[in-house]
């Protein structure tokens, strides 16, 4: 599969299937600080990616200390 | 994976609420914990206008969302900062937002409108970007609010926003930022009462209201402030909310009921003696402000290019 990764933006491939909690593990993301997102929609934890999914795995820790 | 309320699929797993929510279910959860903290805190009181401090990000436009949805009269007001590409698609982000919905925007530039930008204002004051970007928001916003007569300002800071904070300040021991960590700033003399109703949300969960909803959010990062110690707070309390979900939520809401209060009096002692600032009017405890002291130094400076400056790390005099 297709996994697009931000800050600063890349693309992967990776096997799948796998579901999303493993690969998050394998790319050594913390589930806490990030999104996947497939489409315009969410994927949960326990979701199987298939070999031909396209997603991107959004992080969602933002800003400064004002 | 089951949405814990109607048992549909579900889009996103909230550990910290043992709960899972399909699409529909999840937003309604959001209103109702924006709803909880408006109404727990005395934020807004019906009929009031409110201000929303709008960067483009993801809390900002999802609390805009929010209080629109929730029926509040709220109109936003966005500041250009010069960040290069990263300032012109936050307010490209903030201005497609509020036409889509046709919401009220205002507009302030601080190249445009006061001769500086935070690249250039960093440099020349050789200090951290956050620093000037922060106290001019927050002068200019307040400024804002009061001459535009609303009755509050709502800000985006989100759960681990405030949870970080307070890990810096507890690190730290400063006592005074302890005293007036509050969801609520009551209005005083010069200030208009300030809000932060998402403090019940993560930020993973803003960020999945916005994909939910459709908000078109600038996901990049402020490049002046990567690396910055806020960052790493959050980072390091996210570590241990994946072992201990629900630690951030404890650690900042009992810091609330059960030690804000003990802080209280060295917050309450440090904001006497403010009188207004000789040239603006804004409350300071100097002559000058922190604001029009800054746009004297660095106005008309010639702006300095993002990739010139290295953020997160204070320069030495």
């Amino acid at each position: 599969m297709r996994v697009l990764l931000r800050n600063p933006r890349r693309e992967l491939d990776v096997d799948g299937p796998v579901s999303v909690t493993a690969l998050l593990v394998r790319l050594e993301l913390n589930r806490e600080s990030v999104l996947v997102v497939r489409g315009d929609t969410l994927v949960p934890g326990d979701a199987v990616l298939a070999d031909d999914d396209v997603v991107e795995i959004r992080p969602v820790i933002s800003g400064g200390a004002a | 994976m089951k949405c814990t309320v109607c048992k549909g699929p579900a889009v996103i797993d909230l550990r910290r609420h043992n709960a899972n929510f399909c699409p529909d279910h999840f937003l309604r959860f959001c209103r109702d914990q924006v709803t909880k903290a408006i109404t727990d805190h005395a934020m807004i009181a019906p009929g009031e206008r409110v201000l929303v401090a709008v960067s483009g990000g993801k809390d900002s436009l999802a609390l805009w969302d929010l209080l629109v949805e929730l029926g509040y009269d709220a109109e936003g007001m966005t500041i250009g900062l010069g960040i290069g590409d990263y300032s012109a698609a936050s307010t490209d982000a903030a201005v497609a937002f509020a036409g889509e919905r046709g919401l009220k925007l205002c507009r302030i530039d601080l190249r445009e409108d006061y001769g500086y930008d935070i690249p250039t204002a960093a440099t020349v004051t050789r200090r951290v970007p956050c620093s000037s970007c922060g106290m001019s928001k927050r002068h200019l916003i307040d400024a804002a609010a009061l001459d535009g007569g609303y009755d509050v300002v709502a800000t985006g800071h989100n759960l681990d926003d405030e949870a970080a904070v307070l890990l810096g300040n507890v690190l730290h021991w400063q006592t005074e930022y302890l005293g007036r960590q509050q969801p609520v700033l009551e209005a005083r003399p010069g200030f208009p009462r300030k809000v932060k109703p998402l403090v019940r949300l993560s930020e993973r969960e803003t960020a999945a209201y916005c994909v939910l909803r459709g908000i078109d959010y600038i996901v990049e990062e402020c490049p002046m402030a990567a690396g910055n110690r806020h960052l790493r707070y959050k980072e390091a309390l996210n570590s241990i909310e994946a072992g201990s979900p629900g630690t951030k939520h404890a650690f900042y809401f009992e810091f609330l009921s059960k030690a804000a209060g003990h802080f209280r009096p060295e917050a309450t002692e440090a904001q006497e003696g403010l009188a207004p600032c000789a040239r603006c009017g804004a409350p300071t405890t100097g002559e000058v402000c922190a604001f029009c002291r800054l746009v004297e130094r660095v106005g008309g400076h010639e702006p300095v290019p993002v990739d010139l400056v290295r953020p997160g790390r204070r320069r030495r005099r």
